[in-house]
């Protein structure tokens, strides 16, 4: 789609419906068509400047306070997640227990931002999490739950929406979908558009207020960055609330090059519309080090303000042990071990 | 034909790897007579902490192996490092200003203690170990088990030691199946970078060894107080502030080994200063 640089920001209230939206940005019908042309028609990625830029914006150093706000930073932006077939409500009891208390060692250590489960086990989330549940604003912890066929996307849409909804009048406060990366390589993006439009949908509570939307672009599957950025594109056009680069079950999981491409992709969404939509990579991120240099790339590709729970997540398990280890040394000036942190 | 004179650097080994230090620094190495020998690394606390990942990663598979097994291991050893007798001669002589014959002594001397080492491997848990008397109808076993992690400090400047010096106090941590960050002698550190190729080549796994060279007052502290060592050997500290080391040494709960003069016998009391005791109660068959 060509970005007109002219258009009046924000030209679009934040409450419109995503087709509305989609129909303004695009400029005309919203039909397959119409999808093709204006996501075909992004400028493709320069990959060697994109993965020379995500390289260069990863030797900064952050040292002393500055690492230390990173390191509390990260913990408050981390869902904390487990994803396996073996999950027990034991295992989400510790999960939980882990998530509102990290490090019982220092009461200082912030909480993280949210847990994610699959559909099944929000219940047990949220009955462990008691009174620790609520908006991570507040110092609380939401419940995420992923839906729609995770982590593959294989099956039929009546399913997917029966997923979400069910996961949400479980009590979920957030939504990870996956998008059918099978109709999104078949060049099918209506189909994709229509899903996410549908699952954003199933996410109203009866209440009338929204879980809101992470879509799951997995870009370990989509090839290349020039189908990136197009996903990403697909995606916010269609009313997600963030966009999330991977399921953590398929390699290349996370990158900082995608990730990169997809914070450039919010970036201008918001120079176009005025509206903020958040970013989570999810997958592969283990060492401190690594989640700060995200934090780096998030800062100096959609500013600071964007380091905010509601507008950037980390998903991960085992980071957050790491986090803690390199927490630890910044204040005691000791290396830490391992044996200083619970086995997930 | 004269050829062109092709200096050795000498770096650290870690992992398995021998990379530089972290911080980019070296530092000469003088001989026995004042002459210009090398550069060598100067190891950072970040060296070192990059050592203990290493050696932590290590011990699941080096003290998983069977016992017989890390014996042929460490026999192996004794092969290579005989094989290299000749560098290692070499090496020692400039390094320490003796002789030839005197150089050759300790090495044979060094290879000989990596032969008795190997022989304890499958041994030692015999002696160790005991199977208690108790009143009831059980089996109470004790048996030890690697402590994990040793960070030693070899032998500074001891006459005759710049090689035997590193090898008597790695050697006998590894029996067990304990891992290794060992910092070096600091004024002739060449023959111990020169054994880190002898442990690469030989079936040692990557990370089971670490070596550091550098200042033993400057990172000694840090892996004295890592909470992710499990043992400290002090045997070349005395020069140190050693108290000092076995203080933040005891706030982890480390094993620690007192500094000790010269160069520390061969003996079974080293292979027990890194082992925890482990006592199983079993039940008696009935019949």
């Amino acid at each position: 789609m060509t970005i007109d640089k002219s258009a009046p920001a924000a030209a679009a209230p934040a409450t419109l419906a995503p087709a509305e939206r989609a129909v303004q940005v695009l400029g005309g019908d919203l039909t397959e068509k119409a999808l093709r042309q204006n996501l075909e028609g992004l400028p493709g990625v320069d990959a060697v400047g994109l993965e020379q830029r995500a390289a260069g914006l990863a030797t900064r150093s952050i040292k002393t306070s500055s690492k230390a706000w990173a390191l509390d930073r990260i913990i408050r932006l981390i869902d904390l997640t487990t994803l396996e077939g073996a999950d027990t409500p034991g295992k989400v009891r510790s999960l939980v227990a882990k998530a509102v208390n990290p490090d019982p060692s220092d009461a200082a250590t912030p909480r993280v931002a949210a847990v994610c489960v699959y559909g099944d086990k929000v219940p047990d989330a949220i009955e462990a999490l008691g009174a620790a549940h609520g908006d991570p604003d507040d110092g609380l912890i939401s419940v995420a739950a992923v839906a729609t066929a995770f982590p593959s996307g294989r099956a039929s849409l009546r399913v997917k929406l029966a997923d979400t909804a069910d996961a949400v009048a479980a009590g979920a406060d957030e939504i990870d979908m996956v998008i059918d990366r099978g109709a999104f390589l078949a060049g099918r993006y209506g189909k994709v558009f229509d899903e996410i439009v549908a699952v954003k949908e199933a996410c109203r509570r009866t209440d009338g207020s929204y879980a809101s939307l992470k879509v799951i672009l997995e870009t370990g599957e989509l090839n290349t960055y020039d189908n990136v950025r197009r996903a990403s594109w697909l995606a916010i056009l269609a009313g997600g609330d963030f966009i999330k680069t991977s399921t953590g079950k398929v390699q290349p999981a996370a990158t900082l090059p995608v990730t990169l491409l997809m914070l450039e992709a919010v970036r201008d969404w918001h120079r176009l519309t005025g509206e903020k939509v958040g970013v989570k990579p999810a997958g592969g991120i283990r060492a401190s080090k690594d989640a700060i240099r995200y934090l780096v790339t998030v800062a100096e590709t959609v500013g600071e303000e964007w380091l905010q729970p509601h507008l950037f997540r980390f998903g991960a398990s085992s980071l957050l042990n790491d986090v803690l280890l390199q927490r630890q040394k910044t204040i005691t000036g000791h290396y830490s071990g391992p044996d200083y942190v619970t086995i997930d | 034909m004269s050829h062109l004179t092709i200096p050795k650097t000498y770096k650290l080994y870690i992992g398995g790897a021998f990379p530089r230090s972290e911080s980019g620094r070296s530092y000469e190495v003088v001989s026995g007579k004042g002459a210009f020998l090398a550069n060598a690394a100067k190891a950072s606390r970040k060296d070192a902490r990059d050592a203990v990942v290493a050696a932590r990663a290590a011990v699941s598979g080096w003290s998983g192996a069977t016992a017989y097994n890390r014996g042929q291991v460490l026999y192996r050893v004794a092969e290579l490092l005989d094989g290299r007798r000749a560098q290692f001669v070499d090496e020692i002589s400039s390094a320490e200003g003796v002789s030839a014959s005197a150089a050759g002594a300790q090495v044979d001397e060094a290879v000989d203690t990596w032969v008795w080492y190997a022989g304890w491997c499958d041994k030692f848990a015999q002696v160790a170990g005991a199977g208690n008397p108790v009143a009831g109808p059980y089996f109470n076993l004790s048996v030890p088990e690697p402590t994990g992690v040793v960070a030693t400090v070899a032998p500074q400047g001891a006459k005759g030691g710049s090689l035997l010096g590193i090898v008597r106090t790695i050697a006998p941590a590894l029996v067990a199946g304990n891992t290794v960050v060992a910092i070096a002698d600091e004024a002739r550190p060449l023959s111990a970078i020169s054994l880190g190729e002898v442990l690469a080549t030989s079936d040692v796994p990557g990370g089971v060894v670490n070596i550091l060279t550098g200042s033993p007052a400057e990172i000694a502290p840090w892996l004295a107080s890592h909470a992710d060592v499990n043992a400290l050997d002090l045997t070349g500290a005395g020069g140190l502030d050693w108290v000092e080391l076995e203080v933040s040494g005891a706030d982890t709960l480390k094993r620690i080994v007192r500094p000790e003069p010269g160069i520390p016998d061969r003996a079974l009391g080293r292979i027990l200063g890194f082992v925890e005791t482990k006592t199983v109660w079993h039940t008696k068959a009935l019949i």
